[in-house]
């Protein structure tokens, strides 16, 4: 057998390269799916330095909203995490109700939790699935992508939209369900979703090469990612059972019966086993939230905050203006400063908001949770080979969208 | 409101002198602070058995224009062991935007911290690496000042050299 050849010198310095070598990766390159840029030193192919750049998907959301309307903000959250934007919707309206003290019906409270527990499910799919392609395993991204097109009609017929949703409104949501939608949800929940779920969990959960080549890849230990402001399935994966559904419940979450998993090593396998889990628990939690979803209205009965019945707009002049004045002023928030989180697919989302009166906010700071996750890529990848680069920032799953804002 | 919440009294009591203003407004304990000591006080707010703050979950500045002190620097922390939140804001004359930096604190509060030198020139001292995130080096101004217009245009750049 021959014996391994060293290219180092016994002193440990490289011998073959006198110096690190410097590469550029991205902003436009197939594997980080994204408008994302690095720049790498590299010894070989071990990374000895990361510097992450970002910004080129920035559209400048918070200086747009503070020339907006509170409801001209709603389709600007569609933009944020583009690949769940239901759930931004629910984040932005529950931030913004918080501000007004509105306490929205029973019925859009399990509405909402059952559009981010499919948001959730969508989400988690895109990240396994391309994180896969970019590790050469092109037949799950295909295998997910049957059920998200499922998921996307449903989301069609309840918006009119697949992608920019813009569904929730202050005070409730923008229509009803559908007639048949729930019993349409819980075919795809019942059918198409888990069975592409077990079929991805066959071809991965116990497949030698796909263990191997994600174990170790990317790891962090729990103290160093609540340092670097880790949430989300990242967070879990690292062992810290940190979800706000069970933490700080808010709309019905405390109702339902679900587990939070969490992992070990905090690497890219544990990333992957936390992300299937969390979605055979979203479908627990819709199946639980569809069995018990109330009747009644959909939105308040508060003319302050939710346009007027179109009859109404058409038939008497107190319609007509308060429509008139609803769109062209705004709806009418009180004073103050706000904080309100949601567990999004990826973590913490956050909205600051501060209000000075009037029909639009004076400030709205997002807290996206891939920032603090994409700060974390050089912790996770230092001293480690290039081409986990690549594996591990599929499974930490990016948005440029809510990154750049 | 306040004297109901555990985090803003104990705040009070360590730091008698530098909490300017208090209050709970929509169940949002929040804590005006002086500048001064703040990196003292986030470290407190980290490390006290009774709050253990292991979480920078969120930083930015306001621009209150036409107010002094124009800007405002604010902390969103959060507790894994407590379950609670705390919002710690410190007020930044316009001709004197600077701040200690909290990175020793929380190593994750670096790129907040970027962003808000970008988007409103607030200068954190002592920061390892204080330069543009979202917006390029050559990009004039800082946007989310409420001063800077909307519509305003900055020159095209080419390709780095």
């Amino acid at each position: 057998m021959a014996e391994p050849v060293d290219i180092r010198t016994s002193e440990g310095t490289p011998d073959l390269q006198a110096e690190p070598m410097r590469i550029n990766i991205g902003p436009s390159h197939p594997a980080t799916h994204a408008t994302l840029r690095f720049h790498a030193t590299l010894d070989g192919e071990t990374i000895l330095d990361l510097e992450p750049e970002f910004g080129y998907l920035h559209r400048g959301f918070e200086k747009e909203s503070e020339a907006a309307t509170w409801t001209q903000v709603i389709p600007y959250t569609d933009r944020l995490n583009y690949v769940s934007p239901l759930m931004n919707n629910v984040g932005y309206a529950m931030a913004v109700e918080k501000l007004c003290g509105i306490e929205i019906t029973e019925r859009c409270k399990y509405v909402r939790v059952i559009i981010s527990e499919l948001s959730r499910i969508i989400d988690h799919m895109v990240c396994i699935g391309t994180n896969m392609v970019d590790l050469g395993a092109l037949t799950n991204f295909w295998y997910f992508w049957k059920p998200r097109e499922e998921v996307y009609k449903l989301i069609e017929e309840l918006c009119g939209q697949r992608l920019t949703t813009a569904y929730t409104r202050i005070g409730g949501a923008m229509a009803d369900l559908p007639e048949g939608w729930t019993d349409r949800l819980l075919a795809v929940c019942r059918g198409v979703i888990p069975e592409c779920i077990a079929d991805v969990n066959a071809l991965l959960t116990k497949n030698r090469i796909f263990i191997e080549r994600t174990m170790g890849a990317g790891p962090i230990t729990a103290k160093d990612a609540v340092a670097l402001g880790f949430t989300g399935p990242c967070l879990r994966a690292a062992g810290v059972p940190l979800d706000l559904r069970k933490d700080e419940p808010y709309l019905v979450y405390d109702r339902f019966d679900f587990d939070i998993p969490i992992g070990e090593a905090g690497d890219t396998c544990d990333r992957y086993m936390v992300r299937m889990e969390e979605m055979r628990q979203s479908l627990r939690i819709i199946e639980q939230a569809v069995a018990a979803l109330p009747g009644g209205p959909i939105n308040i009965d508060d003319p302050r905050f939710l346009l007027p019945a179109k009859a109404q707009v058409y038939e008497n002049i107190e319609g007509l203006m308060n429509h008139f004045k609803f769109i062209m002023e705004g709806i009418q928030v009180p004073a103050g400063e706000v904080y309100s989180a949601t567990e999004a697919a990826n973590g913490e989302l956050g909205f600051y908001i501060v209000s000075r009166g009037g029909g639009g906010p004076y400030k709205i700071k997002v807290r996206p949770p891939c920032f603090p996750l994409f700060q974390g890529i050089p912790h996770l990848v230092k001293g480690q080979m290039i081409a986990d680069l690549i594996a591990v920032l599929g499974s930490v799953n990016i948005i440029a969208g809510e990154l750049d804002r | 409101m306040s004297g109901v919440s555990v985090v803003l009294d104990r705040l009070r009591e360590r730091f008698p002198g530098e909490v300017v203003s208090t209050h709970s407004n929509f169940g949002d304990d929040t804590a005006l602070v002086r500048r001064e000591r703040i990196v003292e006080i986030l470290a407190f707010l980290r490390d006290d058995p009774e709050l253990l703050f292991g979480f920078a979950m969120d930083l930015t500045g306001v621009d209150y224009l036409g107010e002094t002190p124009r800007f405002e620097v604010v902390y969103h922390l959060y507790s894994l062991e407590r379950k609670h939140r705390v919002r710690i804001k410190v007020r930044l004359h316009e001709d004197d935007p600077v701040i200690d930096t909290a990175v020793s604190v929380w190593p994750g509060i670096d790129w907040y911290e970027r962003e808000a030198w970008d988007m409103y020139g607030i200068v954190f001292r002592g920061h390892p690496n204080l330069k543009r995130i979202l917006l390029y080096e050559a990009f004039e101004g800082h946007p989310l000042r409420k001063d800077y217009p909307k519509a305003k245009r900055q020159p095209t750049i080419g390709p780095e050299e």
